[in-house]
């Protein structure tokens, strides 16, 4: 009998949040303009990338998917804003008196987020890969140059797409754990995007292999997109399912952090 | 009547008369509302200390290849490569100096280690005859050489370089190269047969003492290959033949001593395995052959300074610090839109685009400030964490270090105005945060990690607000030093200022349509 409560509850948990978020036309707007910034950047790194000569050591997987890097930062402001604006208007009280089960509250906005970024994400990577597809074969990526197989066999390809979608659920996921534990959509985005981009930059400056190479294996945006490689994925610092796990073990700490914080603060 | 009563505050004195003390009462509001909230004002000290501890985490490592230590300084103020085998006597006085370089041969390292060695020189080897103020390394010199491919040159204090005479040396088309001294000034000449001279360059050479060493000196940096992953850098050494050396014009011949400048050959050569500066007289003829590795010139970035870094490195903590700074430059304007509080201070004072100005100093003065003072704390940590950690450090004139170090606050400065100028623009925190960002930093990211083509990462540096970086980039481009010179080895497509003037364009353009809306828009 309880049981059958808890999952009403959810039910209408995840109800209410797929109507908060589909009724706010801006993210219905932020999540198209994910795609068209993932396969836009896509298509400008794709058309103006050459591969001269055999062995040019240029990833077509990576190249294809650079337009991610700018994607992954509106699925964060969705995900930030989910949670941040109902702080900033006052909503947030109104959820909690509705639903005071916050936990629920926040695996309702977890699950109707990665539906939506996965859905998203999807369309991205799908329109990225097919312009890579299409524009590298006329810049010299062709089987003469090694890239029979512009992305790598079958199940290479299942993983680059599968593993780029999941990791813009994962960094949606880490924006929304983020944005419970701080409150505020401001501080959340740019803890998000501090986390993403100063890593690369400071692995770029430390000039120390083994640093490099374990700053890589625990840096979000570094380790999680080793899965888009479809070259010498031996050589990758940390293996690509290994480094989604990294994302993960990120999103899932911010998301435990900020559920702790928020079942034992006020609202 | 609400027009009327909208305009008569506009009208009435006191307001009238406050052009200068209403913007300084305004100023006080935007100051004290900025001191007052606390994330804004620890948020500043927060950004800080932000550039200062990623600086230290990004300086921590050790130089797992050893090496470091203090790179020679040149007369300029910039760090330099002074390395190379030389021949030399000391003398008093005028001079002149006469020789002719009938070869300049080379062998470089196949490749991988101890595959041998084949024939071959770097384009900048170089075999020539030197005036040089003392024998310690960054000392004042001036000299005239044959190079592998690039012709005669005559060079100076480390900078500076003149072409003279192109092609190659060989014995059936030699070179002959004088230098002559006459106080301070040394003049370079070249011929092909010894008679008819042509002047190539001078230098002066400020306070050069007088006694100077003059010799003859053969050295070469490495040689580059291309490997699977870009340009890499094999060991070179080079040796040269002078013929007909002889020393006049008020000199008078000595002996020679034989001697190596530097205790190796600097960061941009290195000897080969049981190779050294050598040199060796033909009894016959009286040709002198010396054999020599590393360089006197500039250091540069990139490859050719694989164990170094340049100061800017040790603000790589501005980069978090530039986040730090956008969340509180948009917030300072879209706080007041999620608050309302806007209204209220539009109604206090009524002239909008005043409103963003007095927003704008509080902004620039206070990012300014925090970015110059993380800079003046950072920059020497780093650098003595480098030099402990056993990395070169490129040191640069102060002219260009002050640049760098202002450089630190005025790219937090543009950063917050472009934020506020977004943050008018969009009303909303998240998005006037990200924009910022994404432009700034993620074209930055693209383009020096080395992932895309040179093409692309320098028109990326020249046209999005990345472009800004530049005012810290400390080395600079020469012509005689070859390297990587893209900007995943530091150097960028534009100059300091004008890449700068980019990311000011961005924030002034955004911060005039901010100002446009504003004072349109309904609250």
């Amino acid at each position: 009998m309880a049981a059958v409560d808890t999952n009403a509850g959810f039910r209408r948990a995840l109800s209410a949040e797929w109507t908060k978020l589909r009724t706010d036309t801006g993210n219905l707007w932020m999540l198209l303009g994910t795609v068209l910034l993932t396969v836009g950047i896509g298509a400008g790194v794709a058309g103006t990338t050459k591969c001269p000569s055999v062995g040019c050591g240029q990833d077509a997987g990576k190249l294809s998917l650079t337009g991610v890097m700018a994607g992954q930062v509106v699925v964060a402001i969705v995900a930030v804003l989910m949670v941040g604006n109902e702080y900033s208007t006052g909503m947030i009280r109104t959820t909690f008196i509705a639903m005071p089960r916050r936990t629920e509250v926040l695996a309702a906005k977890a699950a109707v987020l990665s539906a939506v970024t996965a859905a998203a994400g999807l369309l991205s990577v799908l329109g990225a890969i097919l312009v890579g597809k299409l524009v590298l074969p006329g810049n010299g990526f062709t089987a003469r140059n090694g890239y029979a197989a512009l992305l790598g066999d079958g199940g290479t390809l299942l993983r680059v797409v599968v593993g780029s979608v999941l990791y813009l659920v994962l960094v949606a996921l880490l924006g929304l754990g983020i944005v419970t534990a701080v409150r505020s959509s401001a501080g959340a985005i740019g803890i998000v995007l501090a986390l993403l981009f100063v890593f690369p930059i400071l692995i770029h400056v430390v000039s120390n292999p083994t640093w490099q190479r374990h700053l890589n294996q625990i840096a979000p945006m570094s380790a999680g997109l080793g899965v888009q490689t479809t070259l010498d994925v031996a050589k990758l610092p940390i293996g690509p399912w290994q480094g989604l796990g990294v994302v993960a073990l990120w999103a899932v700490a911010a998301l435990v952090i900020g559920g702790t914080l928020l079942r034992t603060r006020d609202a | 009547m609400t027009l009327t009563e909208n305009q008569t505050p506009r009208t009435s004195p006191p307001l009238s008369d406050g052009g200068r003390a209403g913007f300084g009462r305004l100023l006080h509001a935007e100051w004290t509302k900025f001191r007052t909230v606390r994330g804004w004002a620890f948020g500043m000290i927060g950004a800080l200390v932000v550039i200062v501890v990623v600086g230290l985490v990004g300086t921590a490592a050790s130089n797992q290849n050893g090496g470091g230590g203090a790179l020679p300084v040149g007369p300029g103020g910039e760090a330099v490569n002074d390395s190379f085998s030389l021949v030399y006597q000391p003398l008093s006085g005028d001079g002149s100096i006469v020789a002719e370089v009938t070869s300049l041969t080379g062998v470089v390292a196949a490749g991988g280690p101890n595959s041998g060695t084949t024939a071959g020189l770097a384009p900048w080897a170089k075999a020539g005859i030197i005036v040089k103020s003392s024998l310690d390394q960054g000392s004042a010199y001036a000299a005239i050489m044959a190079t592998a491919a690039h012709g005669v040159r005559m060079q100076s204090d480390f900078t500076q370089d003149t072409a003279g005479l192109s092609g190659t040396v060989s014995s059936a088309s030699p070179r002959w190269i004088k230098l002559v001294r006459s106080g301070d000034i040394l003049t370079g000449y070249d011929s092909t047969d010894g008679s008819s001279w042509t002047e190539v360059g001078t230098a002066n050479l400020s306070r050069l003492p007088s006694t100077v060493y003059v010799g003859l000196f053969t050295t070469t940096p490495e040689a580059a290959t291309q490997t699977g992953t870009g340009v890499g850098m094999v060991p070179n050494v080079a040796t040269g033949t002078f013929d007909q050396v002889t020393v006049g014009s008020g000199w008078n011949q000595g002996s020679w001593t034989g001697k190596q400048i530097g205790r190796d050959a600097g960061t941009s050569g290195s000897y080969l395995p049981n190779t050294s500066a050598s040199y060796h007289q033909d009894g016959n003829s009286g040709a002198i052959t010396v054999t020599g590795a590393g360089d006197i010139a500039p250091v540069v970035g990139g490859s050719a300074f694989a164990s170094g870094r340049p100061i800017e490195n040790f603000l790589v903590g501005g980069f978090a610090g530039l986040i730090v700074v956008i969340v509180i430059g948009a917030g300072f304007m879209t706080a007041e839109y999620r608050r309302g509080l806007l209204g209220v201070t539009l109604a206090a004072s009524p002239r909008r685009g005043r409103v963003l100005a007095a927003k704008g100093l509080v902004l620039t003065t206070t990012s300014f400030v925090t970015g110059v003072l993380a800079a003046v704390i950072a920059l020497p940590i780093g650098e003595a964490q480098s030099n402990s950690n056993g990395f070169y450090v490129a040191t640069v004139p102060f002219g260009t270090e002050l640049r760098v170090m202002l450089g630190m606050g005025m790219l937090l400065a543009a950063a917050s105005v472009l934020a506020l100028g977004i943050g008018t623009i969009v009303q909303r925190g998240a998005i006037a945060i990200a924009i910022p960002v994404v432009a700034m930093v993620l074209p930055y990211i693209l383009a020096t990690s080395g992932a895309l083509p040179d093409g692309a990462s320098n028109w990326l540096l020249k046209v999005t607000p990345a472009a800004g970086f530049a005012i810290q980039q400390s080395l600079k481009v020469y012509a005689q030093v070859y390297t990587t010179y893209n900007p995943s080895s530091g150097y960028f497509p534009l100059a300091p200022w004008a890449g700068f003037a980019v990311l000011c364009a961005y924030a002034a353009a955004a911060y005039a349509i901010g100002a446009v809306l504003l004072r349109r828009r309904d609250v």
